[in-house]
């Protein structure tokens, strides 16, 4: 019973998800809708490594960049469609991780995040430097394929739907006991005969696929990309780890319900408190709207700092992992409140 | 067959190990005894894989277990329960135990073993859908000691199982260990508890500061001077 209304409520919201376009016909929240299925991909792919496996992974954009700088280059150097991006860009990141797991996944915890860390900033800085390959800072423009935002909401609706079917089907067989005694005690599972180091990479070539893919679909989106961009440390790396962490680190919606608000906070600040108290600041002339709402774009990281703060001190599960203790608490403030 | 030859074990630069050797003849309980940082947990977690010998060599059954990676070690039959039960405390009790039986010959008898195992925990069998970390410290290590048998192991690696446990359920555990033992599966046992050692095993090794120092039969052991004085306090 609970199993089929599981179903249905996953495939209300989709199909929610995929009739919102034919109603809301506003490019600027199409674009955030877009934008936050990426993440729902990045974010998951980030928590099948760390929230499962236990491997804490500080450089995403690492694989995220790659896919993204992979399509892109099939454009420039070889006159391909970016599209190729999606399936090339997801090879490439796993080129990538491959060698780096093999060799780094011999460090654990804190080591091997930094290690993760080391690779997001070799690659910006290749990227950077090779400028006869790469265009260096100049970055990569290309033509969008599409002027509407029709289509790039869609093609991220289905990544954003396989990422979380691909989770839960590695999650519900054999591999996801697997990652999950890796997480809960790597020795006890190698004593166990569970082959850590092979399964730890399997674990990171799924993750990295998938950011590869989301990057690849963001080369395509935006039409332009430098090395400050997608190989970005606080806007793709630790993003990632904010929509796992916001969302709720090692369950299945976490990440998909961290992404969307994320990316909602994150525009918030961009454009303080989407531009409405600017409107108001306009439309009163108060001195302290005015200054308030250009301090709010400025505060932008600060204010994730505290979000992080307040989710870790409260609900260290996440809103997805705390969804009970939440309600709870809610409950509790209204019963007190009519009192 | 298990044989342990003059091992030598390093922890980076710092030699924790000195020629130690020892043996575990079929279905025997060999108890290594010993004070704290004697060297007993480095010993079996060398015999498991965990750690790798620079000298030395170890054999179980003709195959040579210092050569293997440790997640190969349990497919010739050795099961190691770690030091401090180390379960996978957000997995239920019976998910655990499945985790215990992935090598193939123990796959095939999972249910058998998981019957047999609740048989002798029955506290297991009630608690099976629970979470491994909301278990009492005793039955975290019969879930832990359950989790090694459901290998089937011909050798079970039991690290100080009676540790921070009640004397009462302290006694409990050497008793199952002897059950496991008549049910022909050889044990190389750890412990601080040496009398209770000292009464279940077969034979016993003495490790001091990472030197194999006595070793002898159970009987001769308790009526050695040495071990009477330093172990058990008389």
């Amino acid at each position: 019973m609970t199993v089929n209304r599981g179903i249905v409520a996953q495939i209300a919201v989709l199909a929610a998800l995929a009739v919102i376009p034919l109603v809301v016909h506003n490019d600027y929240y199409l674009h955030l809708l877009i934008l936050a299925l990426m993440w729902v991909v990045i974010g998951s792919a980030w928590n099948l490594l760390a929230g499962y496996t236990g491997q804490v992974s500080f450089g995403d954009a690492a694989f995220f960049g790659t896919g993204a700088y992979t399509a892109g280059l099939l454009v420039i150097h070889w006159g391909w469609s970016a599209w190729w991006g999606l399936f090339f860009g997801g090879i490439m990141a796993v080129v990538i991780a491959f060698p780096f797991g093999w060799i780094c996944f011999r460090l654990r915890g804190a080591y091997f995040a930094l290690a993760t860390l080391a690779l997001n900033e070799v690659l910006r800085h290749v990227a950077t430097i090779w400028e006869s390959f790469t265009q260096g800072m100049v970055g990569i423009m290309i033509m969008q394929s599409y002027i509407s935002k029709l289509p790039y909401y869609y093609i991220a609706l289905a990544l954003a739907a396989l990422s979380i079917i691909i989770i839960r089907l590695v999650m519900r067989s054999r591999l996801g006991y697997y990652f999950l005694s890796i997480r809960e005690d790597q020795d006890a599972a190698e004593s166990l005969g569970v082959n850590t180091h092979f399964y730890k990479m399997l674990s990171l070539v799924i993750a990295a696929w998938l950011t590869g893919v989301a990057g690849a679909l963001y080369m395509n989106y935006m039409g332009f990309i430098d090395p400050h961009v997608v190989f970005s440390l606080h806007d793709i790396s630790i993003m990632a780890i904010l929509v796992g962490i916001v969302g709720g680190v090692g369950t299945t919606y976490g990440p998909a319900v961290g992404a969307f608000i994320m990316v909602l906070v994150q525009e918030m600040f961009r454009t303080a408190g989407f531009g409405y108290i600017k409107a108001a600041a306009k439309f009163t002339d108060v001195q302290f709207l005015i200054s308030a709402s250009e301090q709010l774009t400025k505060g932008h990281a600060l204010g994730f700092g505290i979000l992080v703060v307040l989710v870790i001190r409260y609900m260290p599960n996440g809103v997805v992992g705390d969804w009970g203790k939440l309600m709870i608490a809610l409950r509790l403030q209204k019963t007190g409140r009519a009192k | 067959m298990l044989k342990v030859d003059g091992v030598d074990v390093f922890y980076g630069d710092m030699q924790v190990l000195w020629e130690v050797s020892l043996t575990v003849g079929d279905a025997e309980i060999v108890a290594l005894l010993g004070s704290n940082g004697a060297g007993k947990s480095t010993t079996i977690k060398t015999v498991s894989g965990l750690l790798k010998p620079q000298a030395g060599q170890i054999e179980f059954d003709g195959v040579r277990l210092d050569q293997i990676p440790a997640n190969r070690i349990i497919h010739n039959g050795i099961a190691h329960v770690p030091e401090g039960r180390r379960l996978f405390t957000e997995m239920t009790v019976e998910e655990n135990l499945i985790m215990g039986s992935l090598r193939p010959e123990a796959k095939r008898a999972r249910t058998e073993t998981m019957g047999w195992v609740y048989d002798l925990f029955p506290r297991l069998r009630e608690r099976r859908k629970q979470p491994a970390g909301t278990l009492s410290g005793g039955e975290q290590q019969m879930a832990a000691i359950g989790r090694g048998l459901m290998a089937k192991p011909k050798l079970l690696l039991l690290d100080e199982p009676s540790l921070g446990l009640s004397p009462l359920l302290a006694m409990e555990i050497f008793r199952i260990v002897k059950v496991i033992n008549d049910a022909g599966v050889a044990v190389l046992l750890v412990e601080q508890n040496v009398k209770r050692s000292l009464a279940i095993c077969h034979r016993a090794y003495v490790l001091e500061n990472g030197r194999m120092t006595l070793s002898g039969t159970g009987a001769e052991l308790s009526a050695n001077e040495k071990v009477k004085e330093a172990y058990l306090g008389i």
